[in-house]
């Protein structure tokens, strides 16, 4: 949630010092809709991180990360607009919303969804927001996007930068999420090994926490198998 | 002006088809189901063969009372078949008909990416529905709906994947335009997961253990009437037309076809689409549907391998005929 409100502010920063370069006075339309989705975007993600209702949250975030979507596609990066809606839409908010749904989600306030930690949470959100909002205004201040040529953000484009220019930094990042996946199987398995024998243990006692740990168990099978099969993919990449 | 007002026609046909497709694969339904089933089906509504069984199935959704349960999420529950339904509008938008620019909603550059995004957003609306119905049945319906997206999202994906590399390009007119016949039998695999996973993630059976009826009543929609239950089940109908003319465009060649080059591209992907739905419809009639457990199953040790061979494949050949 840091993340995505400082991604919000940070494009904000970015259009002000864009629009110095080539004066505030004739915004086109491009930049008035950036600042107004850029806007949108922030107070989305205010709003999961305060909202007291943890799938209210859920959605807020797919705001969030929508709005960034669509921060992309008028910065012309087409294809990192669709993949950030593929995989962070439509796969990493329906994982969170699934494991909100198969633990606890009342309807209405959930009392423990604050933290005693907030103004801590708020320094360190906003010191980081600081230092990246500083260092990308500091790195591109002069870069200014010219929209009526050809798109910089296409496809065609991206993989080609992609895969001259950073193919080292790309199969790092690979070998990173492999490793990240191996160690999710490693985790999952202890824990599925643990919840068995706490599972058996319980078995007598005929409550509805029975149901739901024998189904956290096959559900935790299950998804060894996903990240198995992830790992592979990776792997093939 | 011009512009806006080609902008304007655009968005206008493919509304209309959007409305229009779906009711007609739903007629579809219910004449073929009934004729497989030794039945007639709806033969009153509108005189001729029951013609407008749906119109009049529509007009009685929205004479009914919009019904939201006191314990439910008011706004997410009300917001949940918008959800579900806009992006199968937007989908339609990318889908190309016929070569040119003037046969396809918005040619988008990364055309592949953005159906199979905006597809996996749908899904939202299934579990905002689920979630804010206040319904132990409908939140049952959800989680399966979230695991079975979980499951079969990823062969989907990597299907698609080696058609693009097929075709060296993302862009859906590019890759038709790329497509030779012999890429049908090359890419038979890869067409066959697409085929199946978007059925598991439209909740068709036999992939319907979300909706199973006689478990969880309705899964996810089970508390919802009228307008909004209606909304939902569009939804479903607009699925199985994108779903079908994506297979169109992706693997069966779209426009292209053994006979009438030009001028009759569009003929030929409405035929190709119209086929795949006939399937759908006869899938539903013939398979039982698919455990919770044997469904994963299907997916993660056969679907995902079979997509990977299929990636290895096209590579193969990919560089052997370079």
């Amino acid at each position: 949630m840091t993340l995505a409100a400082t991604a919000g502010q940070l494009a904000s920063g970015a259009t002000t010092t864009a629009a110095g370069a080539h004066g505030f006075l004739s915004p086109t339309g491009v930049e008035i809709a950036f600042l107004l989705v850029g806007l949108v975007t922030f107070g989305a993600a205010l709003v999961t991180v305060t909202t007291r209702q943890l799938v209210h949250a859920a959605l807020w975030l797919v705001v969030t990360l929508g709005g960034l979507a669509v921060e992309y596609l008028l910065l012309t990066a087409e294809f990192i607009a669709w993949v950030q809606v593929l995989i962070y839409v439509g796969s990493v908010v329906v994982l969170l919303l699934f494991g909100l749904m198969l633990t606890r989600a009342p309807i209405g306030r959930s009392p423990d969804a604050d933290s005693g930690n907030r103004w801590a949470a708020l320094a360190v959100a906003v010191a980081a927001a600081a230092a990246l909002v500083w260092v990308v205004v500091d790195a591109f201040r002069t870069t200014w996007i010219d929209l009526d040529g050809p798109a910089a953000g296409s496809t065609r484009v991206t993989g080609q930068s992609l895969f001259q220019n950073w193919v080292l930094p790309f199969e790092a990042l690979s070998v990173l999420l492999l490793a990240a996946l191996v160690g999710a199987i490693v985790l999952s398995r202890k824990a599925t090994a643990d919840a068995a024998t706490a599972a058996t243990g319980v078995k007598e006692a005929t409550t509805a926490t029975d149901v739901t740990e024998a189904t956290e168990v096959t559900d935790s099978a299950e998804g060894r198998g996903g990240a198995a099969d992830q790992a592979d993919k990776g792997g093939v990449r | 002006m011009n512009d806006a007002l080609d902008v304007t026609l655009r968005l206008l046909i493919v509304f209309v088809v959007f409305l229009a497709l779906p009711l007609i694969v739903g007629q579809t339904e219910h004449k073929v189901m009934a004729h497989m089933q030794g039945r007639l089906g709806p033969m009153y509504a509108g005189g001729f063969h029951g013609w407008a069984q749906l119109v009049a199935d529509g007009v009685k959704f929205a004479q009914k009372e919009d019904v939201v349960p006191t314990g439910a999420d008011r706004r997410i529950f009300q917001l949940a078949p918008a959800v579900a339904l806009l992006p199968y509008l937007l989908v339609l938008l990318a889908i190309p008909i016929a070569p040119g620019e003037g046969a396809v909603g918005q040619a988008i550059d990364a055309g592949v990416f953005f159906v199979l995004a905006v597809m996996g957003v749908g899904v939202l609306g299934s579990l905002m529905a689920g979630w804010a119905s206040a319904n132990k049945f409908s939140l049952l319906g959800g989680l399966r709906t979230a695991a079975q997206l979980l499951a079969y999202e990823l062969p989907m994906l990597l299907a698609a994947a080696s058609v693009a590399m097929a075709a060296g390009t993302v862009s859906l007119p590019g890759i038709l335009d790329a497509f030779e016949w012999w890429w049908l039998p090359w890419q038979i695999v890869g067409a066959i997961v697409f085929f199946v996973a978007g059925l598991a993630e439209l909740q068709r059976p036999p992939f319907d253990m979300p909706v199973a009826d006689s478990e969880i009543i309705f899964g996810a929609y089970t508390e919802y009437t009228g307008l909004r239950f209606a909304l939902f089940l569009l939804a479903e109908y607009a699925g199985i037309v994108v779903l079908c003319g994506l297979t169109t465009v992706l693997f069966l060649g779209g426009w292209h076809g053994p006979w009438g080059a030009d001028g009759l591209g569009w003929v030929w992907t409405l035929l190709k689409t119209a086929v795949l739905a006939f399937v759908v419809i006869w899938l539903r009639v013939t398979y039982p549907r698919l455990r919770e457990d044997q469904l994963q199953k299907l997916s993660w040790t056969l679907l995902v391998p079979l997509s990977l061979a299929q990636i290895a494949l096209t590579g193969i050949v990919k560089v052997v005929i370079q």
